[in-house]
């Protein structure tokens, strides 16, 4: 089972890097998305798999009987996906008002490429929202 | 008495809270998040008056045991970091009252500012690996907001770098906290200190160090991981440009000192020889580029990135000095830089332009204002008496002393380098006469609100240049904290 997932986590971590890398930034958002679902699966293999009770605790107060399974990983995971969603949130609705500026989301283009300060006015006349 | 360690990620939370619900009141918002900030740096100093007189503190989050629970941890070098940050924050909050216009803070200046402080400080007090990852991520959403606040037409773009760059560098890190919890079963940095030496798979654990290395290097901009950098602080405006080029790219510094004394001492070999190579030439290339701009924000900009290189230089040669220069350095330069960028934003207003080919003769015309350009320019290129010399100073000597003579010659020379950018700056903000036909009557007066913050920050410099001894004294016990990590881990996993 491990060997599986290890294979797994590879395959993802592969593909996400060969779509971050395109340089269409459409792809870089699918290949964050399978990263973090790689690193994910990385962190669960890491802590041990094993076939045994859920980590639930029946009365307060008692340990359980039988042995059960590490709950730290899958709490690790839990944060980290919830924190992936809001990246993901955030990465998309940044792409598309730099889309309804730029017209584009290759990394190419000279709007990407040009490091120019831009607004050289400063802070107090913001250049015009084109969107 | 531990409980002191919770104000400083509270305080600024809270207000946080606050100034979101005013934010469509912007004066008593401002007026709130200076009060905010004034009550973290209160509560900053009491943390280090604590941790002088106590030692390293802990407090267990929620009060679970040793060492599954989460723990927050001040030893000297995060109580000095917590400080400096309280500090930046009240001035930047100064400046920032004047030059925010009413649209900034409608779209959330404020708590995305206090959320980042809260954020800061929660990533120098942290004393759990998985922590560590879900401050940097508060850190990156709070950055992000206020990159992309009021969205000017350029900034976007540079804006994505920025975004995305730092999204790859949290992977890396996530993976790397992955790798080290399933060799070692923890997290808990003090109980890693002694699981690591129990690991057999020699080489997993070098790539692991190295992996989180990559990551740390690219949030603390190193060579070759920088280029997110010039890309996006040019754009923010002045007062934000300050606090982030302060000290965002510090917690990463600071995230790299606290791992490599702490947990990956084992591979000095690799580890420290990579962070070594990585520190000279993180110094000669962020100079050597920063010698071709013409815009200051640009220069300064990439002078960040070669200051990095010194901090990191300290951590390299890993000798108690060498970790209370680094130290000494981190606090003089995020003062220092904060500075620059505040003078930077009021060049622009005195001269009307941040590009260096269109101003002039500031000197005659805004004679404070180039003395608030001096003191922090010439401490960073390292003049005596003020800060930035003892910390060149203090670096040099630790390579030396180490016989790391071809690292403390680069320091030296980066130094020289800086010195001409500086000049540059000088001669042609200040010095030759202004491309602008320009009357008396037209000069532009700089609100004392701004000038204020600037020559508050300039008597920093210059009072911990002078009175560099009892700096000096503090800096080489953290040091010596660092290297002799015994007593922060007895007091981690000593208590409940």
């Amino acid at each position: 089972m491990e060997h599986l997932l290890a294979l797994t986590v590879g395959i993802l971590f592969s593909g996400a890097l060969f779509l971050m890398l395109s340089g269409e930034l459409v792809r870089f958002v699918f290949g964050f998305v399978l990263m973090g679902n790689a690193v994910n699966l990385l962190i669960f293999t890491a802590g041990r798999l094993s076939f045994v009770a859920p980590p639930l605790i029946g009365k307060p107060g008692t340990a359980p009987a039988t042995p059960v399974a590490n709950a730290l990983p899958q709490a690790l995971i839990l944060t980290a996906i919830v924190i992936s969603f809001a990246m993901t949130l955030f990465l998309l609705i940044l792409l598309y008002r730099t889309y309804a500026q730029t017209r584009t989301l290759n990394t190419r283009q000279a709007d990407f490429l040009s490091e120019s300060a831009g607004d050289d006015t400063g802070a107090d006349t913001p250049e015009k929202d084109h969107s | 008495m531990t409980q002191v360690l919770i104000f400083p990620i509270l305080v600024p939370l809270a207000f946080a809270i606050y100034t979101g619900c005013f934010r469509h009141h912007p004066s008593h918002s401002s007026s709130a998040a200076i009060a905010g900030a004034l009550i973290h740096l209160a509560s900053a100093g009491w943390l280090l008056s604590v941790v002088t007189t106590q030692g390293v503190v802990v407090l267990w989050v929620g009060s679970w045991p040793s060492p599954a629970g989460i723990c927050l941890v001040a030893d000297l070098l995060s109580a000095v970091l917590v400080l400096v940050t309280a500090f930046l924050h009240v001035v930047v909050m100064i400046y920032t009252r004047f030059d925010t216009t009413h649209e900034q803070i409608r779209s959330g200046f404020h708590p995305f500012m206090q959320m980042l402080t809260a954020a800061i400080c929660g990533a120098f007090l942290t004393g759990d690996l998985f922590n560590l990852y879900v401050w940097f991520e508060v850190m990156l959403m709070a950055s992000f907001g206020i990159m992309v606040m009021d969205h000017p037409a350029a900034r976007l773009p540079n804006a994505v770098k920025y975004v995305t760059l730092n999204i790859v560098a949290t992977l890396f890190l996530l993976t790397g906290i992955g790798l080290v919890y399933g060799l070692t079963g923890t997290l808990n940095l003090a109980d890693l200190h002694e699981k690591i030496v129990l690991v057999e798979n020699d080489g997993l654990l070098a790539g692991t160090s190295l992996l989180l290395m990559t990551a740390f290097g690219i949030k603390s901009a190193l060579f070759p991981l920088f280029f997110w950098l010039p890309a996006a602080y040019p754009t923010l405006p002045p007062g934000v440009a300050a606090f982030f080029g302060g000290l965002l790219t510090k917690v990463g510094v600071y995230a790299l000192i606290r791992l490599f004394t702490l947990v990956f001492v084992t591979h000095p070999h690799i580890t420290h020889t990579i962070l070594m190579i990585a520190a000279g030439l993180t110094m000669l290339s962020g100079v050597v580029t920063a010698a071709s701009q013409m815009d200051i924000r640009r220069i300064l900009s990439f002078h960040i990135i070669s200051q990095v290189g010194y901090m990191i230089l300290g951590l390299a040669v890993l000798t108690p000095l060498a970790l209370a220069a680094a130290l000494i350095y981190m606090v003089h330069n995020i003062i220092a830089k904060a500075t620059l960028f505040l003078v930077g934003g009021l060049i622009q207003r005195a001269g009307g332009s941040f590009h260096l080919t269109q101003v002039g003769s500031l000197y005659q015309t805004h004679g404070l204002l180039s003395v608030g350009f001096f003191i922090p320019a010439f401490a960073l290129a390292g003049l005596p008496p003020l800060s930035g010399f003892w910390a060149k100073l203090l670096i040099i000597y630790a390579c030396l002393e180490s016989r790391h003579y071809g690292a403390a010659a680069l320091a030296a020379f980066v130094g020289l380098l800086t010195l001409f950018s500086m000049v540059k700056i000088w001669m042609e903000a200040f010095w030759k006469p202004s491309p602008q036909k320009q009357t008396a009557s037209e000069t532009r007066v700089l609100s004392p609100w701004m000038m204020g913050p600037v020559l508050g920050l300039c008597l920093m410099i210059v009072l911990m240049g002078i009175f560099i001894e009892p700096v000096f004294h503090l800096a080489l016990t953290a040091g010596e904290q660092l290297v002799d990590p015994a007593a922060y881990v007895a007091a981690v996993t000593g208590g409940k």
